[in-house]
């Protein structure tokens, strides 16, 4: 579904991501971690879009189509979903509204009509269901004034409602309370099938209890230096990042 | 004689008008005198006038223009600019109040609607015509004060609740430059309360229209009046729109000015709070594109203790346009308690357009909360690429984004359903 092949990108001519390869196939889910400041959310936006950072190297290719050449529309609506580590907040839009136009001009890329009101009716219901995300907080303006914990289930909330491909969710666990937690990542696993995939991005062991990953991967200093099962993550929590930078001989 | 005209200025011109014309303009010739008096001591605004310096009124002067038109509408054209459902329709057409398509038979109890020549012998009329409008304090209002003619006095009558909105169609069309003084008189007595729409629209013009228009709102003792100033001007037309208010005790006045388009629109809204625990809203919303000029001053005083003034003036600035902002907030020094706000924020689309805001607070009493504040800025990227990573366009991640910022002042129409359905239309469209 994904391949990355020795991916470089720079911001304001600092290179950041210093050759990443990754390969995600459908029905797999990746985790991604890596210290502070290691280009995990430099990664997300680059596979986005955000036009801010310059490929210098590499190719991105996502379901047979070159991923860097799309804009970020087009990514989405090919079924790239990134949920941001820090969500905008913008007044005056609302989720609702916001989301039906995203839907329908998902739709129309793909040579579908625009979505019966009724139908979409029933689709929010459902998704606010499955994330158990208050109805007040549906119809209000995106993000305007909700905690960061509402922020980040929102974004599930928006996953749901989109049913991409691939979503890629960085830290969406940060700021979440214990039972939200569970919630949100319950969410995403009922939203998770043979078709998709998902890359969680996180610095805490806690989030894969729940969702349980297929490759951990650990991104260092704009590489992923470390790939292994679910246990690299225990053995992360329990040694810190010291042992990887000896290992890598920083 | 035509070369003689030549090279007489605007002003000048004006003047040998009002002296040629005087003896046809009915009433109060010694007012009038005056007030060309006061205008020819002002003149007309250049680039150096303080108050004018971001319009180009000699420009928008320049050349020869008529002082009436006699163009006629059809009933079609009328119509077509009426946009609310139910409404009480004052059609003033070219500057005259037009009677035909005027829907003003069988009005409510409590509420009068008269041609100014009509009004002139009432005595609510002469109470308060240019009472309120100093001819010293303004070129455009000098000027209309000698020149007007057509306009409607409308008088509300004590405790008067009117229901159905008035529209007042403002509607013109020209076959030579025009200049056009409407003056309206409002006075709603202690009580009553209403809404108003005042819609300028231009068709179909072949030549330069410039309206100078003033309006006088009296809002007495406990009255609640609503007024809505709709800007539909076209690429030729020129618009000067002057309203004077003033409140009494415990009355609430609200304006909503929405500025649509329109190659020079000056807007001189001014409200005096002449009494205790009075409430004044202010909002407008400008949309400027092409080389269209928008100038919005606006003047609250705050002359008597224990009132309130909030004031939210927004713009969003495409092309070569300009927009200009300018809030005078005086606060005297009786007026203890005074709670005033306002708040300008512009979007600026382009590099080549411009905006110019100046919030000018002068207070002279110590007890009262006051604050402005000003923003300009662009789009901004990460809302727009937020919206861009959940499927949208690019342009309908900025129409929405453009369309949330105008909401604000869209929103605070409260309980016009069908005036605020109308300009989400025009907005939305705007953004297309
Ligand atoms: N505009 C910029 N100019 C220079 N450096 C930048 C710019 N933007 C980001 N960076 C740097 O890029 C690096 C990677 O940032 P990124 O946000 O991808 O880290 P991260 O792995 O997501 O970290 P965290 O775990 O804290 O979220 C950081 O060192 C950051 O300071
Ligand atoms: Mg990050």
């Amino acid at each position: 579904m994904l391949s990355i092949k020795n991916l470089h990108a720079s911001i304001d001519g600092k290179e950041i991501l210093k050759g990443v390869n990754l390969e995600v196939k459908a029905g797999e889910i990746h985790a991604i971690m890596g210290p502070n400041g290691s280009g995990k959310s430099t990664l997300s936006a680059v596979l986005a879009g955000r036009e801010d950072y310059e490929v210098t190297e590499g190719s991105v290719t996502f379901n047979e189509k070159d991923l860097l050449e799309l804009l970020p529309e087009d990514r989405a609506r090919e079924g790239v979903f990134l949920a941001f580590q820090y969500p905008v907040e913008i007044p005056g839009v609302s989720n609702v509204n916001f989301l039906k136009i995203a839907l329908n001009e998902i739709r129309a890329y793909k040579g579908l009509e625009p979505m019966e009101a009724k139908d979409f009716l029933v689709r929010l219901k459902e998704k606010q269901k499955l994330v158990e995300l208050d109805g007040k907080l549906a119809s209000r303006s995106v993000n305007e004034g909700f905690s960061g914990g509402e922020k980040k289930r929102n974004e599930i909330f928006q996953m749901a409602m989109l049913e991409p491909k691939l979503s890629i969710l960085d830290e969406t666990d940060s700021g979440l309370d214990i039972d939200a937690l569970r919630i949100v990542a319950g969410g995403v696993n009922k939203l998770k099938s043979k078709d998709n995939a998902i890359i969680v991005i996180t610095h805490y062991q806690r989030l894969l209890d729940y969702i349980v990953p297929d490759v951990v991967h650990i991104l260092y200093n704009g590489k992923i230096v470390k790939s292994g099962p679910k246990e690299l993550a225990l053995e992360l929590e329990e040694k810190g990042y010291d042992f990887i930078k000896e290992q890598v001989g920083a | 004689m035509e070369a003689e005209l030549k090279t007489m200025t605007t002003k000048d011109k004006l003047i040998a008008e009002f002296e040629s014309s005087k003896n046809s303009l009915f009433d109060n010739i010694q007012l009038r005198e005056q007030a060309l008096e006061a205008f020819s001591k002002q003149g007309i605004p250049n680039r150096k006038s303080e108050e004018y310096k971001y319009v180009n009124i000699e420009l928008s002067m320049k050349g020869d223009f008529a002082f009436s038109s006699s163009k006629k509408l059809s009933a079609k054209q009328i119509e077509s600019t009426q946009f609310l459902k139910d409404a009480i329709i004052v059609v003033i057409e070219n500057g005259k109040f037009n009677s035909e398509s005027s829907k003003v038979n069988s009005l409510p109890k409590g509420l009068q609607i008269l041609t100014i020549s009509e009004a002139v012998s009432d005595e609510s009329y002469t109470k308060h015509y240019t009472k309120y409008a100093d001819i010293n304090s303004d070129v455009f209002i000098a000027l209309n004060t000698a020149f007007a003619s057509g306009g409607v006095f409308i008088h509300l009558a004590k405790s008067a609740v009117i229901e159905t909105p008035i529209h007042i169609i403002h509607i013109s069309s020209v076959s030579e430059n025009t200049i056009l003084n409407t003056r309206n008189l409002i006075v709603v007595e202690e009580n009553a309360q209403v809404q108003f729409v005042e819609s300028y629209e231009t068709v179909d013009l072949s030549a330069k229209s410039f309206t100078n228009t003033l309006t006088e709102i009296v809002v007495e003792a406990n009255a609640i009046v609503s007024h809505f100033k709709i800007q539909n001007e076209c690429e030729l037309g020129s618009l000067i729109s002057t309203t004077q208010v003033v409140q009494k005790g415990k009355s609430v006045f609200s304006n909503h000015t929405f500025t649509l388009s329109g190659s020079l629109v000056r807007n001189n809204l001014n409200i005096v709070l002449d009494g205790e625990h009075i409430e004044s809203h202010l909002n407008g919303l400008y949309l400027t594109n092409g080389n269209q000029v928008v100038d919005n001053h606006t003047l609250v005083d705050h002359r008597k203790p224990n009132c309130n003034s909030n004031e939210l003036y927004k713009g969003i600035i495409e092309d070569k346009s300009s927009a200009t902002f300018n809030g005078k907030i005086y606060v005297r020094k009786d007026a203890q308690k005074t709670n005033a706000f306002q708040s300008n924020k512009n979007i600026l689309l382009s590099d080549d357009g411009t905006i110019n805001t100046k919030p000018q607070l002068e207070i002279y009493a110590d007890d009262v909360k006051c604050s402005h504040g000003t923003s300009t800025g662009k789009l901004d990227v990460d809302k727009i690429f937020y919206l861009r990573a959940r499927g949208l366009s690019e342009a309908s991640a900025k129409k929405l984004l453009m369309h949330a910022f105008a909401s604000e002042v869209l929103d605070s129409i409260k309980g016009m359903e069908d005036l605020h359905n109308y300009l989400e239309e025009r907005i939305s469209k705007r953004f297309e």
